[in-house]
């Protein structure tokens, strides 16, 4: 990597570009750089993280600028060692936190004036090997009247491990601290290790299953572009591909609108919208043989082109699912019992939501208008254009009305990709080994139904992957479900964890 | 509450009336057979990502296979996937699909512990836990018990505490950060301890097989009572193997 007279190389959604066209700026000037572009509003960071490269680190940063569709690479050299001293971007935008606490934890990079410098995932191939995951740095509160509840990483029900430290005054939450890394399963080394094209992919789908569609985007994306395959233009493809991750944005939006239900004692909610749920996956599943999408999509093509026949059944759920499920949320978000848990319970607020850098649905329950579909379209997004659902209060309601609101959405979006998606010549066969550009980079931006999903990746001089970095929008949004849990009574804990429904596996990689 | 009425006659009636009877759609990838047509069986074994294709005779390991199709789609003559969907199993042989075969996959009644016949036919109690699975069958865990497949009313559920549990159903590969927790729950259950793996991470590693970040010696110390097996699990797969498994 070598620099040039600019501090940043502005490139696309799903764009690849050469190793040595990324600018590799001294520490202080990557710092400015950075610090300079997230002091606007409308530029958000979308990765940040280390790749050690020959014998040094090399901290590669994408920051978006969510009006012109581009995104901003810069890079910096450091020696790979651990002790390094650099100077701390989180303490002037905390939305940066997480990535710095990733570097550290990964490279024992140390960040200076970072307000919460502690380890995320404690992986496999951990900088500090003493530290581990039953010695994580809970922050405490002393006082006569203080206490904690700690609970987890098994919880009651059938769900993820993670655990979760209450630190209470009675039965209100004064602080909620997230550990995670119980399910880190070293997904990005096996990304290098593993060679064949399909177990990458297998991989890409099981980062976390209940986004196998949204992440397996974001691969598939990177092969095709790092390949520079035709599939990349194919608009049937992207078609295809559009509505098979709105189907899936769609069955875990009423699932979780059925589990929020059975968290307030409302059965006829729980039961309708997990009834209404079975069909929407029961069509991936008559599409491509998986209720969730595994197997579904593949690098440089399809091995499921939608027909006819698929076309007809689509009509046909969506006219049953949608007087049901309009029926049933007209009366849900109506009924006192429901609104009387939902509303003003779990709040974050806008300037919250704008400080930790939130994503996706986090984002927009509290008015801020985050969304890639809108910002930095790919598949067919680029042509049919999708406008984002926004509410302002933050609260379990407006998590739950909004996806009420996303599914409505994703619906009118669907039907019209299907008036559409006929016309289009056929998209080509999926391929099995991909040949990629040498010493490049290339980066993926996927709205998963969580939000902003980001992959990167980087080859050798012989075309090889040198790394793979992966970016789950959990990564920004469990910062979020704590502070809503701030001034809460503890006993709002479980609607409000389920109102998020975020991931631990893909968090944890 | 007419409304309430109103949306309960528009559902109709959404459960599985017999669950032993349900059929899937066509497209569904449950049991597959492999034909005695020859191939380079050596080009078929190479092509799948986690190793579940054997040769000479080939075979298919369904605690191995993530049930991706590849294989169907680049052999159609040798393998095909059946939408049987009755996969799971009690010995780790019975998983094997051998070419040729077009049995149903068997659970084997002489190898199902004695106590859990006689203690479990009407009800069982199972703590879940999660050790690396990815979200996807525990969604279909969760499944189980909606108003389509209704496991409850057979007496199987899924409870709270271990303290309460008869067994233990384990999804994921078993990452090394949830070991220790793993087993501590395991510890917790009184006997008779039963253990069900659920989803093909579970029972073999999957597409985790060889990372660094997993730890699989749990596995190693107690006797399996199902395999499960899917990526993810369909339920109609998981609750036929758990009544099968308790029949009397
Ligand atoms: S379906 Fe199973 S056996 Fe066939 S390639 Fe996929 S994982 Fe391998």
């Amino acid at each position: 990597m070598i620099g040039n007279a600019e501090n940043t190389i502005k490139i696309r959604n799903n764009e690849t570009i050469s190793l040595h066209n990324i600018p590799l700026l001294p520490y202080h000037k990557f710092y400015d750089t950075a610090s300079a572009l997230l002091g606007q509003a409308h530029y958000h960071c979308v990765n940040y993280y280390g790749f050690p490269y020959k014998n040094s680190l090399h901290l590669i940063c994408a920051v978006a600028n969510d009006h012109d569709r581009t995104i901003e690479i810069f890079s910096c050299q450091i020696a790979n060692e651990s002790g390094i001293h650099l100077e701390s971007l989180t303490a002037k935008h905390y939305a940066m936190h997480c990535y710095e606490r990733e570097i550290a934890e990964n490279f024992g990079v140390v960040f200076t004036n970072h307000p919460w410098l502690k380890p995320i995932r404690y992986p496999h191939d951990r900088a500090n090997k003493s530290d581990t995951i039953n010695t994580y740095p809970f922050y405490s509160i002393a006082g006569d009247q203080i206490h904690e509840v700690g609970v987890g990483p098994v919880h009651a029900g059938v769900i993820e491990p993670g655990h979760f430290r209450f630190i209470c005054n009675g039965e209100m939450v004064l602080h909620l601290e997230i550990q995670l890394g119980w399910q880190h399963r070293g997904i990005e080394h096996l990304f290098l290790k593993k060679k064949k094209l399909l177990e990458r992919t297998t991989l890409a789908e099981n980062i976390t299953g209940d986004t196998a569609v949204g992440h397996n985007l974001a691969f598939v994306s990177l092969m095709e572009s790092l390949g520079n395959l035709p599939a990349r233009y194919d608009k049937k493809l992207g078609y295809e591909r559009a509505l098979a991750l709105e189907m899936e944005r769609i069955g875990i939006h009423v699932g979780d609108l059925s589990a929020m239900c059975t968290d307030v004692a409302f059965q006829l909610g729980s039961a309708v919208f997990g009834a209404l749920r079975t069909p929407i996956i029961n069509y991936t599943q008559l599409w491509c043989g998986n209720r969730f999408g595994k197997g579904f999509l593949r690098t440089g093509g399809t091995n499921y082109p939608i027909n006819e026949k698929l076309i007809s059944k689509l009509q046909f759920l969506f006219d049953d699912f949608t007087t049901k499920f309009n029926e049933i949320s007209v009366y849900t978000f109506n009924l006192p019992s429901v609104l009387s848990r939902f509303e003003g319970c779990g709040t974050v607020t806008l300037k919250q939501v704008k400080l930790i850098g939130a994503v996706g649905m986090v984002a927009r329950m509290a008015g801020m208008v985050r969304d890639i579909r809108h910002t930095h379209p790919f598949a067919s997004y680029t042509d049919i254009p999708y406008k984002p659902a926004v509410l302002t209060t933050g609260d379990v309601y407006a998590r739950g009305v909004l996806r009420k609101m996303e599914i409505e959405k994703s619906t009118l979006y669907i039907q019209t990709l299907k008036q559409n998606v006929m016309s289009l010549p056929e998209s080509p066969k999926p391929v099995y080994k991909v040949n990629l550009a040498p010493e490049s980079f290339a980066i993926s931006l996927v709205e998963g139904w969580r939000g902003e999903i980001c992959h990167c990746a980087i080859t050798d001089e012989d075309g090889e992957l040198a790394h793979y970095k992966v970016k789950e929008p959990s990564l920004h949004n469990w910062l979020g479900l704590a502070l809503a849990l701030r001034n809460t009574e503890i006993s709002d804990f479980p609607i409000n964890n389920k109102s998020f429904d975020l991931s631990y596996c893909g968090y944890d990689l | 509450m007419f409304e309430t009425f109103k949306i309960w006659q528009h559902q109709g009636k959404q459960f599985i009336p017999d669950v032993t009877k349900a059929t899937l759609t066509e497209i569904f990838r449950g049991r597959p057979e492999i034909s005695t047509e020859s191939v380079n069986e050596a080009e078929v074994a190479e092509l799948c990502p986690t190793s579940a294709i054997l040769t000479n005779p080939m075979r298919i390991d369904l605690g191995r296979c993530t049930f991706c199709g590849e294989c169907e789609l680049a052999y159609p003559k040798k393998i095909k996937f059946t939408n049987d969907h009755k996969i799971a199993a009690n010995t780790r042989e019975a998983l094997i699909v051998k070419e040729g075969d077009t049995s149903p996959i068997k659970i084997d009644a002489n190898a199902v512990r004695k106590e859990i016949k006689s203690f479990f036919g009407n009800s069982l109690k199972l703590r879940q836990v999660s050790a690396g699975g990815d979200s996807a069958n525990e969604w279909e865990l969760g499944a189980c018990s909606n108003v389509n497949f209704d496991m409850s009313r057979f007496g199987i559920d899924f409870v709270a505490s271990p303290r309460q549990a008869d067994g233990i159903v384990i999804t994921g590969a078993i990452s090394t950060n949830m070991a220790e927790a793993l087993q501590i729950t395991y510890d917790a259950m009184p006997f008779p301890k039963l253990i069900i793996l659920v989803g093909t991470e579970a029972i073999s590693g999957g597409i985790f097989e060889g990372s660094p970040a997993i730890d699989r010696s749990f596995l190693d110390k107690y006797k399996v009572d199902l395999y499960v097996p899917g990526n993810p699990i369909h339920p109609l797969t998981f609750i036929n193997g758990i009544l099968t498994m308790i029949a009397k």
